[in-house]
């Protein structure tokens, strides 16, 4: 890539964040469902996982994570919504841009939204469950970090792809979680390492390191299929 | 294809006549005993359905960078190839499980990847089916992302204990029981391309005949 093409691919990245998140800022519809939702996500899974008065071991990873993924993909479907009601995306499309930078923006605003709603999901559980999920604030945050990377790299390009089906409410959550069953497995198994009475970091680290392999091989795929698959 | 279909056939229901003979007659196991011999069947069943997921992911490839619309169709029905055989594979599995472990099921790695490789390709057929207009391509990408899936849900679950057999048990076996199993494994393939070239067969006149419609129309 030429330093020019890396330009413009920057400034086209950063236009349609910079899109999404106005919107996002006018209405801050999705932000605030989604949140509520997923603190509603973690109020549930309280019922079912909370024996007088204790939670059961590594409840607390996996409501956390579950939380994020219920509320991701509320997210996702939410974001593109809002791109079909007007034709948007397709108009987006047009655009004489590079297509892998329109996916990179788009990803980028689904993943600055997520980062909001965790920024208070994270602390909500470690407070309801006790579950010490500072004890490591960087290896928590790389992992969640690393985590919602890969749930929404593979979230954005199918949330895109089903903005023209029918039934996309009900097919994205149908087509996202198989395929990102090794992120929740690794985000919990990570941050279930970090809530032990002895911590095991090169054990968490080792969780680290597939979510990040895991990122970077869907990340390539989606920038590889985005092109053939959004052309008509 | 079509000449060799019917001699195909004819071969595939000869093997599959012959098959509960030939696995009556190979020796019991020594600790299973007879529900051992589920794995004649079992085996194979997986065999078939990671061939199938296999020609689905290229075809799937094919059909998004080229365009070309037979590419899709061999997807297609390889898609719907692997739930089937993927179902007769979970099914005969805990079968065997409940005698050999006591449980149906256990969240073993190789049991757990087999489970989500199988709900990509349910998923997949779900796309197709109430997606509508559109849903070939990303049930495309979907297959691509589902064989690149394997690997990391096979890793990410091998960190808990692994319980099922290994696959090298299938190398080191007696000829008793290699020779049933080979015949097993043969017909079990032969299915596959069988009904696979049958399916195929089918979307292309499906295909030729929307074709004639729309002509008709213009």
């Amino acid at each position: 890539m030429s330093p020019e093409a890396r330009q413009s691919f920057a400034a086209t990245v950063w236009l349609v964040t910079k899109k999404d998140l106005l919107i996002e800022l006018r209405s801050r519809e999705v932000v605030y469902t989604t949140l509520f939702f997923a603190v509603a996500c973690v109020l549930v899974f309280a019922f079912g996982f909370v024996r007088e008065g204790v939670a059961v071991d590594d409840a607390a990873a996996g409501i956390l994570w579950i939380a994020i993924a219920f509320s991701g993909t509320l997210a996702l479907g939410r974001t593109f919504e809002r791109e079909r009601q007007n034709d948007t995306l397709r108009a987006l499309m047009l655009t004489p841009a590079d297509r892998p930078a329109l996916y990179v923006g788009k990803l980028t605003g689904v993943l600055v939204l997520l980062a909001a709603v965790e920024l208070i999901v994270t602390p909500l559980v470690a407070l309801m469950f006790h579950a010490p999920l500072f004890a490591f604030p960087l290896m928590m945050g790389l992992l969640l970090a690393a985590g919602t990377i890969g749930f929404a790299a593979v979230g954005t390009l199918f949330a895109a792809m089903l903005v023209r089906a029918r039934s996309r409410d009900v097919l994205l959550p149908i087509l996202l979680y198989p395929i990102t069953i090794p992120v929740i497995i690794a985000g919990v198994r990570g941050t279930a390492v970090l809530l032990q009475p002895e911590v095991n970091l090169p054990v968490a680290r080792m969780w680290l390191s597939i979510l990040v392999f895991f990122d970077v091989v869907f990340i390539t795929l989606a920038l590889w299929t985005f092109e053939p698959a959004m052309s008509d | 294809m079509k000449k060799l279909f019917t001699p195909l056939l004819i071969l595939t229901a000869a093997m599959f006549a012959y098959a509960p003979v030939a696995i009556q007659n190979a020796p019991y196991e020594s600790t299973m005993g007879l529900v051992q011999k589920i794995f004649y069947f079992h085996v194979p069943s997986w065999f078939v359905m990671f061939s199938a997921a296999g020609v689905c992911g290229i075809g799937g490839a094919v059909f998004l960078f080229t365009g070309r619309k037979d590419a899709d169709r061999f997807a297609l029905a390889a898609a719907e190839l692997a739930v089937v055989f993927g179902l007769m594979g979970l099914l005969t599995g805990p079968l065997w499980g409940r005698k050999a472990w006591g449980v149906w099921w256990q969240w073993d790695a190789r049991l757990t990847s087999a489970l989500v490789m199988w709900l990509v390709f349910v998923a997949y057929l779900l796309l197709r089916k109430y997606g509508g207009a559109g849903s070939e391509k990303l049930s495309a990408v979907l297959a691509l992302f589902g064989m690149a899936n394997v690997p990391f849900v096979y890793l990410s679950v091998n960190l808990w204990r692994t319980v099922h057999p290994k696959t090298s048990v299938v190398m080191s076996l007696e000829p008793e029981m290699g020779r049933p199993f080979l015949l097993c494994s043969l017909a079990f393939m032969a299915l596959f391309v069988l009904v696979l070239a049958a399916r195929v067969r089918l979307e292309n006149m499906r295909a030729a005949l929307d074709e004639l419609y729309l002509s008709l129309e213009d």
